[in-house]
């Protein structure tokens, strides 16, 4: 159906197929449209084939990072006798993307069904999805998908009357942006302040509560949902034929100034250019477009020229300089002050740093101030040279970067 | 702060919490980690007071040791410091704010070691302090340890502050007296006079601890009302004479008369061995009392907590001899000899201490003795060298960290003169000499010898007990 606006014909429409559709919420809605179907069929195989399956499909993690989300699942060891844990990373907190949120909001009940399809594979009895204390409204729907399955036993003890255990609960996080950063998440869901850990170990190692944890998006689950449905070939039909390490569909929130903002589901390997004019619209009447950011604000920015030249996956926005992320499409057009732009981004991370580590604590701070006095004229050319000094002591130098 | 290049590691690794795996090469020294420890070093600082001239951690803090060692000249921060109040975070502990560099090691300590999680990071980014959780106190009895544990000026000391510079101060390796756990302690002294005792590191005892009870309560090194000259009695009163004849006068007065001692348990293992000869040699009895606090553990620690008893060397009085506890006058009677080596009289019956003749061998001469008929004064602990033996049996030795007042002498030597005089063993001119002779006499100290003790001291053949 496609929300807030209906999709366009050149979408791939997979996971957004019933957004907008109210009835899709509920239990009996979502069975309607072949729900739980999925979970039905995972239950009835062996976990490791369900991994390799994944693995076939070449689903990666729809989170920012792009891992191979089968080859993650296959880091877990079943059978070591230490209990596993699936966390859903629902953290959502990369401004510029709201589609996790969207499909909350929307189909509650597809997140169910990945998170306890995600749990049997990889060994957990137990999955948690970790919403963003700002989402109230999909946090409601996520409950009460969560407590319908429960009552239908999809969930529990018996799953779907399987014999199989697989336990989903919703936690409220209390709205910081470094919660969507693993290993914080599980600090946070733990109850302890959300500071990322050093790693190694990592979470397949010693992750929530130090036991084997994989951690997975929300859009990776309810992809991998469907992906098990129909099939790892089914899934690779979408992407460039040159590209076989970007599969399938991928959905990409867009903001910003563009004509017809929203979430938008596309093939991987989609023409940037023709997602931006013919999906998006274009700028606003009268304006031109000036930058992109194309995957959340913590990738880097392009000019309209090499948004144009780029194609829509993991590879080929590496190409244009810069990375899929987490598919969230900011917009700028020629009335914006970049200065202004990158001076209120910059403050965003000054005000998230969760200030384990000195060289984000200190540096976004320290560059917020520059940029702000740049903004207000105050600038000298000596502060550029400080900026890129100040950037390049601070990446790769902290826990969570 | 010390990154370092692990070789085929993606990225430089903290190197206090990365673990060394097989076949690592680490590089302490690349320009790649020399540049990224430089860069930390200066975020470090941007926000940092350039106060070190009025700072305590100065000369002892590993912020300026670093920035000495590899920080830049200048700065290339123009906007203004961050500021926060100094805020009294209770107990012995003041936190400056601005110098804290967010390590939270004193987060960490209170959660894992302590036990009592009173300290948080609130607030996030260069806005983030240190802060008590609300209605919390550090008042934990082993809180202080987060002002030896931070690593800038940012807890601090009350009782310390503003009192010395860290490079003025002289310091000896010492066992704090102040309960029978016998944590290893240095003593930190300036102008003859101790400021501050923090504690020394020793797996076996107090790992890298100190309590605050114990190294707050130093005052009594420095007391000044202090004997100060060997006194015998003549013509009814006490009068100033040279050590000899004091010795003589002590020794003759204990010809043919048993004895009866009141030894403190503050006292060295030394002393307390050749108060013991004495004991054996005359014939008679020893006696001690300790005082007695409410025990305070450290949980995080096996088998460490501030004891009970308020003494340094209960077991080794007892080793020794001597009887705890009870009336420590039961044995005297009046055709005895009464010595009170330097034991605490306060809460005794004045009228009870009555005997054939009185010797004071003591750090003071107290009012309640001032009947005595020799007066022979000693160094306190701070101001000699000896052993303890702690309450696992573990004999530690402890240096001297500053000069005994007047003519004073440690109870060692004083009593080594005494035995000699009384016609026992030939006098000895070193403590060391002393313990050989203790540890070739005594089960519990057979085979330990006074080098080989060291700086982390020594149990029994058998083990702790």
């Amino acid at each position: 159906m496609g929300y807030p606006h209906q999709s366009h014909p050149r979408e791939a429409v997979v996971l957004s197929k019933h957004f907008g559709d109210a009835e899709a919420r509920t239990l009996a809605g979502w069975k309607a449209r072949g729900g739980y179907q999925a979970l039905e069929m995972a239950l009835g195989m062996a976990a490791a084939d369900i991994v390799t399956i994944v693995k076939d499909s070449g689903l990666r993690g729809r989170g920012g990072a792009g891992f191979p989300t089968g080859v993650k699942w296959s880091f877990m060891k079943p059978g070591d006798g230490k209990p596993h844990y699936l966390c859903c990373n629902a953290d959502e907190s990369e401004p510029g993307t709201f589609k996790d949120r969207e499909i909350m909001r929307w189909t509650p009940h597809a997140l169910v069904e990945g998170c306890a399809i995600g749990a049997y594979a990889i060994g957990a009895e137990t999955a948690y999805i970790y919403i963003r204390g700002e989402f109230t409204e999909p946090l409601e729907w996520m409950n009460k998908a969560v407590k319908e399955a429960y009552d239908a036993g999809i969930l529990g003890a018996n799953a779907m009357g399987m014999g199989k255990r697989v336990d989903v609960h919703v936690h409220k996080g209390a709205g910081a942006y470094i919660c969507g950063e693993e290993t914080a998440l599980m600090n946070s869901l733990e109850g302890r302040r959300g500071n990322p850990r050093i790693k190694p170990p990592f979470p397949a190692v010693a992750g929530l509560f130090g036991k084997p944890t994989t951690i997975n998006n929300v859009e990776t689950l309810v992809a991998a949902a469907h992906v098990l449905k129909n099939g790892a070939a089914w899934y690779k039909q979408w992407g460039r034929p040159d590209n076989p390490k970007s599969t399938g569909t991928k959905l990409f929130s867009v903001c910003g100034n563009i004509a017809r903002p929203g979430n938008y589901e596309v093939p991987m390997g989609f023409p940037f250019k023709d997602f931006l004019w013919d999906l998006c619209g274009g700028p606003l009447p009268g304006r031109k477009i000036k930058a992109v950011i194309p995957g959340g604000s913590s990738v880097p920015i392009i000019t309209a020229e090499e948004a144009e030249g780029a194609l829509m996956d993991y590879e080929g926005f590496v190409a244009a300089g810069t990375m899929l992320g987490s598919g969230g499409v900011i917009v700028f057009d020629d009335a914006q002050n970049m200065v202004k732009q990158i001076a209120r981004l910059a403050r965003f991370y000054a005000h998230e740093s969760c200030a384990q580590c000195s060289q984000c604590r200190e540096g976004t701070a320290w560059t917020t101030k520059i940029l702000e006095r740049i903004r207000d004229g105050q600038g000298t050319m000596e502060d550029l040279d400080t900026l890129l000094s100040i950037g390049d002591s601070m990446t790769g130098n902290s826990s969570a970067s | 702060m010390c990154l370092v290049e692990v070789e085929k590691a993606p990225k430089l690794a903290p190197a206090c919490a990365t673990s060394v795996m097989e076949g690592n090469v680490v590089h302490v020294h690349s320009p790649k980690a020399r540049d990224a420890r430089q860069g930390v070093l200066e975020m470090l600082l941007i926000n940092h007071p350039l106060d070190c001239p009025i700072c305590d951690q100065a000369g002892e803090c590993e912020l300026q040791d670093y920035t000495f060692q590899e920080g830049r000249a200048d700065s290339r921060y123009q906007e203004p410091k961050r500021f926060n109040p100094v805020e009294d975070f209770g107990g012995d502990v003041l936190y400056v704010a601005n110098r804290c560099i967010l390590c939270t090691r004193c987060v960490r300590y209170m959660d894992t070691v302590a036990d009592e999680a009173v300290l948080c990071v609130s607030e996030r980014g260069d806005r983030a302090v240190i802060s008590k959780f609300e209605g919390e106190d550090l008042t934990h009895a082993w809180a202080g340890n987060v002002v030896d544990l931070c690593p800038v000026g940012a807890l601090l000391s009350k009782d310390f502050l503003n009192k010395a510079r860290a490079w003025e101060l002289d310091r000896a390796a010492s066992v704090c007296p102040n309960c029978t756990q016998g944590c290893n302690s240095v003593l930190e002294v300036r102008d003859n006079t101790v400021v501050r005792m923090k504690p020394r590191s020793n797996d076996a005892v107090n790992q890298f601890y100190l309590c605050d009870p114990g190294r707050l309560d130093y005052r009594w090194l420095n007391r000044a009302d202090r004997a100060e000259q060997p006194m015998v009695r003549s013509h009814g009163a006490l009068a100033p004479v040279d050590w000899e004849a004091a010795i003589a006068q002590a020794a003759s007065l204990l010809k043919g008369n048993a004895v009866h001692v009141l030894a403190s348990p503050m006292l060295s293992n030394e002393a307390l061995f050749l108060l013991g000869q004495l004991v054996k040699a005359q014939g008679g009895s020893g006696a001690f009392t300790v005082m007695t606090g409410p025990e305070a553990p450290l949980s995080g620690v096996p088998d460490l907590a501030l004891r009970a008893e308020r003494a340094a060397n209960v077991r080794g009085a007892e080793l020794l001899g001597f009887a705890k506890g009870g009336n420590p006058l039961a044995g005297l009677t009046t055709d005895k000899v009464l010595i009170v080596a330097d034991h605490d009289v306060s809460h005794l019956d004045a009228t009870a201490l009555k005997a054939k003749a009185v010797i004071v061998i003591g750090t003071t001469l107290p009012t309640a003795l001032s009947h005595a008929d020799v007066v022979l004064p000693i160094a306190n602990m701070a101001e000699e060298e000896g052993t303890f033996t702690n309450l696992r049996g573990r004999v530690q030795r402890y240096f001297q960290a500053k000069a005994a007042p007047g003519l004073a002498r440690p109870a060692w030597f004083v009593l080594s003169d005494l035995v000699a005089a009384a016609g026992g063993a030939p006098a000895r001119y070193a403590p060391g000499e002393v313990f050989g002779a203790l540890a070739a006499s005594h089960a519990h100290f057979a085979g330990m010898n006074w080098e080989g003790l060291g700086l982390s001291g020594a149990l029994p053949a058998g083990g702790a007990a």
